[in-house]
């Protein structure tokens, strides 16, 4: 028999923990989310982004967040009529979507770029290609990071 | 006292595409790390790379805080000419570092 007591304590624990737990995640999830879908926009100005061309050379696997090898690749035949502008790279779970812009052009000769990045945590790393036509290009993979970079702070 | 390393072929032929690997000596403080008294360490990073072939700048990136400590950047171009090429890293608080290599193209 359970007494009203009893019933209130259990019922307002129960509610109280659920909510703790659900809102923190789901906000910061949702912003981390809306901070990139923002980072993107701004660099593509609305316009479409498709799939493909693009070759994002990430480890699926990462020990250390703090240095992890980033290479972006692209398709193209880098003349003068038809090449990579810029290549940019966007992380979803850092602070910040930002990683890195190259500028490049018809002089690079080939459109591939090289750096390390810090990831923050298990998620997804994009990059988008700026071709000289004005289309957008883009390629993503889902990395699984086992020590995060900036993990002490709780940024997560 | 900055240190940069710049990786290229010191000769090429004409027309053939070369790489250049660059890494500068920085801490790339991002600025969301905290003291153990919970203070912020304020951003201290490279925030832009550039690089000119014969006062042309052929390549330039901009870098954010989630590019990792001492920065390495890798790209390509087309050696067109014997020249010198020019590396430049700005950044906060006048960070300001500088490289030239020179190339011989025949």
């Amino acid at each position: 028999m359970t007494t009203r007591r009893q019933f209130l304590v259990l019922a307002g624990g129960t509610l109280a923990g659920t909510a703790a737990q659900a809102q923190l995640p789901a906000n910061i999830e949702a912003l981390r989310k809306a901070a990139l879908a923002e980072a993107v926009r701004k660099v593509t100005g609305g316009a479409q982004v498709r799939a493909g061309r693009v070759k994002l050379d990430v480890p699926p696997l990462i020990d250390n967040g703090n240095t992890v090898p980033v290479s972006v690749e692209v398709e193209s035949p880098m003349t003068a009529i038809d090449h990579v502008k810029a290549i940019h790279v966007f992380t979803e779970k850092n602070p910040q979507p930002y990683v890195m812009t190259a500028r490049l052009g018809p002089r690079a000769g080939r459109a591939r770029v090289s750096t390390r990045a810090r990831i923050a945590d298990t998620g997804k790393v994009l990059a988008i290609a700026q071709m000289s036509d004005g289309s957008f290009w883009s390629d993503s993979v889902n990395v699984v990071v086992t020590l995060s970079a900036c993990l002490e702070d709780g940024l997560i | 006292m900055t240190r940069v390393v710049v990786n290229l072929p010191q000769r090429a032929r004409r027309g053939e595409i070369i790489e250049i690997r660059t890494l500068a000596g920085h801490a790339m403080e991002t600025g969301f790390r905290r003291t153990q008294l919970g203070e912020l360490v304020p951003r201290d990073i490279i925030t832009r790379f550039t690089c000119s072939y014969n006062g042309v700048e052929v390549f330039s990136a901009e870098l954010h805080p989630a590019v990792a400590a001492n920065p390495l950047i890798a790209f390509s171009t087309v050696a067109t000419e014997s020249g010198t090429l020019e590396f430049r890293w700005t950044g906060d608080n006048g960070y300001v570092a500088t490289h030239t290599a020179s190339i011989a193209v025949d």
